[in-house]
């Protein structure tokens, strides 16, 4: 390339590799002096927090994995344990609501270790002056929820805390479940060849929460995503023994699912743009402002690495079910690059795909 | 949402600019221009552009002999330090709400961005519109709104019209932090820059479809440099190459139109009449890098003085410089690659930017880290077989 030269005499070849090393290796501390709203949006800097605060003083055989269910041996058999907490806005949203969310939500990161939910908990933490009615609505849909997943909420609590310090509600779930299979779902277990399913459109559960903030004068209908999966997992492990990591790709998306993937298994993974299923208004919502849908939460979607010879029965199983019906495979796993995502656009070209900085924000033109 | 509808993200008037196979034939006729050991370089001014050509990976359909160089046409990477200190210190007063477009939530400033002010307790708000702005100073009378205006001419109208708006209206807690900047001075600081030797422009769609196409004509009559306005979607661009290209093939150096779907030869007379009805140019105003440029950008005409935040409030106005490390000028010019930064992808990266270039999904820098190329694939790419 022609030029000024380096001035630091880096050719560009030695900095991509310097990039590429960083973008493999978390942060061994926290650069900024305060949280802010970036340390909750689930991408890079929540990566951050997690390795150089939460994991450096917690640190165990159990939470190391940071997987969506902690796997823990019970004698002869094997339990699933996960919490999760819910501060959405609004409490009401197009295809659910907050309670819905927080059974749905525990019940799903249970179901990605292949484990059948036997009991929930249920926090809440309410905020003074929250109608009656509307906690009411969200304990019925959390009932109906939890009914739906065949599972109990074994036990709860709550606390109310001074107007303007909550946002209405906040709920935290937590969970177990019992594993009834034999395999050792993880990173660990993916290989290259291995090929990558979702389970249907993605994007649908953040971007109908964006739409119905009603900051956006966007008229677009859309509904949120949110269902229980341990069913469609227990059907896809049921028909085959292929399957290697199941993940649900929520705050952070399909891209950040993948990126995370790619670094604890050390494989590099290819998508390819063009399979991506989206929905056209998710699409077209997610272009006019300026997000990659491939960031964007959802709520009742699985991503499954299958062995290759599996990957026929596995998407058989997930399209014969309701929730699966629009299942299909968009990467695979291949040797190279190792820790790193790439994307061959539908245009020809290809990226790297990194976790999110920031917030996934609008360009502005 | 309907569960027949169709999937794989089908989008009219989207789609047909993205086409894989419409783009290699394309490249193949670019690679026909192309006089083989002559080096092309190409600069596309508008962040839009950047985004575009990193996000669809443009590059790696144009030929060796084509070199894209990243313009100045980022509306968040050209404001200076100063002015967003300035914005923190509006944004801090207990009575404002201060409204923003996302991405300057996180530029750093002298003591942090706006999104650190926010985590200390000023109430900073994302905004999608400036008339979104207007609306929280309707719903809150006893507070005051403020809001961040920054952009090209593409953004300006839009501004211009909350304006008025506002005074229609006769909301008086509202008012304008004015950053609009205009696109041909500092087009013209480029042409006028000894660091850069450029042989055409991929110029803004947007900008264009606002100011028309008038306003280049001075690139090719004095400068005599091809200027192709181009369109956003990824085969836009390399149309807009392909022409540049038959120009320089005919020794033609002319401002022609590609985005012509969108972009009208005299731009839009209606938002040109808003935006002088409401502000004027300034004498003078500082860029992130490029540093003063006479008439470069706008503020409120007097008669709006009311809204005009730089009135209302007492601002530091201090000039900052750039932390010494950060080169987001000579990338905003053009004379250094991203990748050439010494801090690039080191001290500076999208989760800890020190320069604005880091944190606009626009910027060059942002772009080129973020859709970054696999260094294994280029070495793949260009060891001989």
């Amino acid at each position: 390339m022609e030029g000024n030269g380096s001035p630091v005499g880096r050719s560009e070849e030695e900095v991509l590799d310097a990039i590429e090393e960083r973008r493999r290796r978390p942060r061994r501390k926290i650069l900024d002096e305060q949280i802010t709203l970036s340390h909750g949006a689930g991408g890079k800097s929540s990566h951050d927090l997690i390795e150089a605060l939460f994991l450096r003083e917690l640190r165990n055989p159990l939470l190391e994995p940071l997987t969506d269910s902690a796997v823990i041996k019970d004698g002869a058999g094997r339990l699933a344990f996960t919490t999760d907490s819910f501060v959405v806005r609004p409490l009401f949203f197009p295809g659910g609501d907050i309670g819905e969310l927080a059974v749905n939500g525990t019940v799903n990161d249970l179901a990605m270790a292949g484990a059948r939910p036997i009991a929930l908990s249920a926090g809440f933490i309410v905020e003074e002056g929250l109608p009656v009615a509307d906690l009411d609505r969200i304990v019925c849909s959390m009932a109906r929820a939890a009914e739906a997943a065949d599972v109990q909420v074994a036990t709860g609590d709550t606390k109310v805390v001074e107007r303007g310090k909550a946002d209405g509600l906040y709920i935290n779930t937590s969970g177990i479940g019992a594993i009834e299979h034999k395999l050792p779902l993880g990173p660990d277990a993916v290989q290259a060849g291995d090929r990558v399913i979702v389970s249907g459109p993605i994007g649908d559960h953040g971007m109908a929460i964006m739409i119905a903030r009603g900051d956006l004068a966007l008229e677009v209908e859309l509904e949120s995503d949110t269902a229980p999966l341990s069913e469609l997992v227990a059907d896809l492990l049921a028909a085959t023994d292929g399957v290697r990591c199941l993940r649900d790709p929520t705050r952070g998306g399909l891209a950040t699912v993948l990126a995370e993937l790619a670094l604890s298994a050390q494989l590099g993974i290819t998508i390819d743009e063009a399979s991506l299923p989206i929905h056209p208004e998710v699409n077209g919502a997610c272009e006019i402002l300026g997000i990659d849908p491939l960031y964007v939460a959802n709520e009742g979607k699985l991503v499954a690495i299958v062995a290759p010879e599996a990957e026929d029965d596995a998407l058989a199983a997930l399209r014969s079910h309701r929730l699966g019906s629009g299942a299909v495979t968009v990467a695979e796993i291949r040797p190279d690059p190792p820790g790193l995502v790439l994307l061959e656009t539908s245009f020809g070209g290809s990226r790297v795909v990194d976790m999110l900085a920031g917030d996934p924000l609008p360009r502005i033109c | 949402m309907t569960s027949g509808a169709t999937v794989n993200g089908g989008m009219r008037f989207v789609d047909e600019y993205r086409s894989g196979d419409l783009a290699k034939s394309l490249a193949e006729q670019i690679g026909g221009l192309v006089e083989p050991g002559r080096h092309y370089k190409f600069m596309e001014v508008c962040g839009g552009h950047t985004h575009s050509i990193y996000k669809h990976g443009v590059e790696d359909l144009l030929p060796d002999e084509i070199e894209l160089v990243h313009g100045p046409g980022c509306p968040v990477c050209v404001i200076p330090m100063g002015r967003q200190d300035d914005a923190i210190s509006i944004a801090e007063r207990p009575e404002v709400i201060f409204t923003t477009f996302g991405d300057m939530m996180r530029v750093p400033a002298s003591h942090g961005s706006l999104l650190d002010a926010k985590a200390r307790g000023a109430d900073v708000r994302m905004v999608y519109s400036p008339l979104d702005a207007l609306k929280i100073a309707r719903d809150n009378p006893d507070r005051e709104v403020a809001f961040f205006a920054i952009g090209f001419e593409t953004t300006t109208p839009s501004t211009a019209l909350t304006l008025k708006r506002a005074q229609a209206e006769g909301i008086r807690n509202f008012s304008l932090f004015c950053n609009h900047v205009t696109i041909i001075p500092a087009i013209r600081a480029i042409l006028d820059s000894p660091d850069l030797r450029l042989d055409g422009f991929v110029g803004p769609g947007h900008v264009s479809t606002v100011i028309g196409l008038r306003p280049y004509h001075f690139i090719a009559r004095d400068y005599g440099k091809p200027v192709v306005v181009s369109g956003f979607e990824p085969l836009d661009v390399l149309q807009g190459v392909y022409m540049i290209l038959q120009q320089l093939r005919d020794s033609r150096s002319e401002v022609e139109n590609q985005y012509s779907r969108v972009v009208r030869d005299e731009g839009n007379p209606l938002a040109l009449r808003v935006i002088a009805e409401t502000m004027k140019l300034r004498t003078t105003f500082e860029w992130r890098g490029l540093g003063f440029i006479s008439q470069s950008a706008l503020k409120l005409r007097e008669e709006f003085a009311d809204w005009d935040a730089e009135v209302r409030y007492e601002i530091p106005g201090v000039r900052v410089a750039d932390p010494k490390a950060c080169q987001c000028g000579e990338v905003l010019k053009g004379v250094i690659k991203p990748w050439e930064c010494k801090v690039f992808g080191t001290a500076c990266t999208p989760d800890h930017p020190i320069g604005t270039c880091m944190v606009s999904s626009e910027g060059a820098c942002a772009a080129y880290y973020n859709y970054g190329r696999h260094a294994g694939r280029r070495r793949r790419e260009s060891a001989p077989t």
